[in-house]
């Protein structure tokens, strides 16, 4: 597709090319540039990592789990403190923790993956249409915002998950529920910011509609700030999984979901500290990944530090 | 013979601030129509208002005849077309030349976009190197000749110029209107242009309309223009302003 091919010039220059030949080229020297911002901060590669290994573990644990995550030995292997055979430890049923550590790595993902993809574009939609339509529709939609801000988050979604059941599903749609103003808020903040400016007017003057104007000029302003912030709030996001599984109102037994562990070990946490320890570990682990990755994302997707 | 565009009494209200008090004005086809006044006259408000860009609170706004109605139709987008003055601000961000030239095709329907885009480009004297860059990789002039493109390619018969120089360089400024001559010379094309420089509006428009606080003050034609063959006193301050500064003693 492209004159010089890539043979000639090196893949390098190829990305970093100031004269692109095709569309391609021009989107992948952007994310090439975007990628070398990212790496610069090592920290930010290290929760990279992080994440890359949830995934990972998640999507192999039926090969990495040494036991079952449910059937445990009642008889001989009752809150076996760490050693060769149990890594991690057993629970009052006898069950290897590091399994169940392992299998709950997939109910965590399944959590943030469907939150993200439920909350991010609820708020993106309430909120770049609030702000570019402004008068009346701002006004109302941005009330509601105001109204689900002004409950905590864990106290909404502990009433959302009440009236709906307890089980994962409803914990995810509870989460989601509260999880979108934020989104929302950003979202107006960048649009109010964007829709003066003259190149909004320029599409204006073409006579595009305000849909259009919105999905293909301002939403692309908001995504980066938007994605920052889903990040730092995964961290989140997993701590009010964890609790209202801890509450017994996420996941049910014996789905090896992370709060619902520490709950059940909450009664040994004296004795038999690993219990509730372990899957706390991974819990912080995973939110640290969370964080860091959050953090370098902002370095490198911000639009107003890479001078553009 | 109809007015390319006819603007009458027309009033622009912001927050009770009157930004344009009945400003009338007539441009003829294949005419270039300037609009000259210190900042706050209302020269790019009264240029906003006939894009839509403004409120009109009173007045209309005729183009080619046609009464424009609160809403402009997708006709008129295709009839007139504006270039901004800040090539910085008026460019997508996020966009390659490709993508910006693509979206007003997209927005009206118009196929052949591929031949159209090249011929745009060529129009305003950029290689095809140009087209898959994006705007933080060009320089000032280079930017406003991509604006230029993006307004020419739905091939209009109005363009409304608002200071398409004051944000460049005086040699790049000399390049960019040589351009618009150009294109106003081979489209055949009606130009209503905002300027503060009265040498670029001298050069580039045959008739004039001064303004200050939102009306007008007079109408000149250029050749007026260069005698000082002018009527009001707040024009012959601006006139002697332009010349610059007169050392004294």
């Amino acid at each position: 597709m492209s004159a010089p091919d890539i043979s000639e010039m090196g893949w390098r220059e190829w990305l970093l090319s100031e004269r692109p030949q095709s569309r391609s080229q021009a989107r992948l020297g952007r994310a090439y540039m975007t990628w070398r911002r990212f790496t610069a901060n090592q920290l930010a590669v290290i929760g990279l990592f992080i994440i890359l290994a949830l995934v990972f573990v998640a999507i192999f644990a039926g090969l990495l789990a040494p036991y079952s995550p449910v059937v445990g030995d009642l008889r001989g292997a009752r809150l076996l403190p760490p050693d060769w055979a149990h890594w991690m430890g057993t629970d009052d049923q006898g069950r290897d923790i590091l399994s169940r550590v392992i299998y709950g790595s997939r109910l965590t993902l399944y959590v943030i993956v469907l939150v993200a993809l439920i909350a991010a574009p609820i708020g993106l939609i309430v909120g770049t249409v609030a702000g570019y339509a402004g008068g009346w529709t701002d006004a109302i939609l941005m009330r509601i915002t105001d109204i689900f801000l002004a409950f905590p988050k864990l106290i909404l979604a502990l009433a959302f998950v009440a009236a709906l059941g307890p089980g994962i599903e409803n914990a995810i749609i509870a989460i989601a529920i509260t999880s979108w103003p934020p989104y929302a808020r950003i979202a107006r903040a960048e649009t109010l910011m964007v829709r003066n400016s003259d190149y909004i007017k320029a599409v204006e003057i073409m006579g595009a509609s305000p849909g259009r104007i919105i999905m293909r000029h301002i939403m692309p302003m908001c995504i980066s700030s938007l994605i920052v912030r889903v990040t730092l709030d995964m961290a989140g996001i997993i701590i009010i999984a964890a609790g209202l599984g801890f509450l017994g109102l996420g996941a049910q037994p014996p789905l090896p979901e992370w709060g619902a562990m520490i709950a059940s070990g909450r009664r040994f946490i004296l004795d038999q500290w690993w219990v509730a320890a372990m899957p706390g570990m991974a819990i912080l682990v995973v939110s640290l990944g969370f964080n860091l990755l959050g953090d370098g994302l902002r370095d490198a997707l911000d639009p107003r530090s890479s001078g553009q | 013979m109809t007015a390319a565009l006819l603007a009458e009494k027309v009033e622009v209200v912001f927050d009770q601030f009157r930004a344009l008090k009945g400003v009338s004005v007539e441009v003829h086809p294949g005419e270039s129509f300037g609009l000259v006044g210190e900042s706050g006259s209302g020269k790019s408000t009264l240029l906003r208002a006939i894009a839509g860009l403004a409120p009109v609170a009173s007045g209309s706004i005729t183009v080619t005849g046609k009464p424009l109605g609160r809403r402009r139709d997708k006709a008129f987008y295709r009839q007139v077309q504006m270039v901004f003055q800040d090539p910085y601000g008026s460019l997508h961000p996020r966009q390659t030349v490709d993508r910006l030239l693509q979206e007003p095709l997209a927005v009206h329907g118009i196929g052949d976009s591929e031949t159209r885009i090249r011929r745009a480009l060529e129009e305003v004297g950029l290689s095809s190197g140009f087209r898959f860059r994006y705007s933080h990789q060009l320089s000032g002039g280079q930017r406003q000749r991509v604006a230029i493109a993006r307004a020419l390619i739905l091939e209009p018969s109005i363009l409304l110029l608002d200071e398409p120089t004051s944000a460049l360089d005086a040699s790049v400024q000399a390049e960019v209107l040589n351009l618009l001559e150009q294109v106003r010379r081979d489209r055949k094309l009606t130009y209503l242009m905002v300027s503060h420089d009265l040498a670029v509006i001298n050069h580039m428009c045959e008739r004039l309309m001064v303004m200050q606080n939102g009306e007008s003050v007079e109408q000149l034609t250029a050749a007026d223009l260069v005698s000082h063959n002018v009527a009001q006193d707040y024009t012959r301050r601006l006139l002697k302003a332009s010349e610059g500064f007169v050392r004294v003693g």
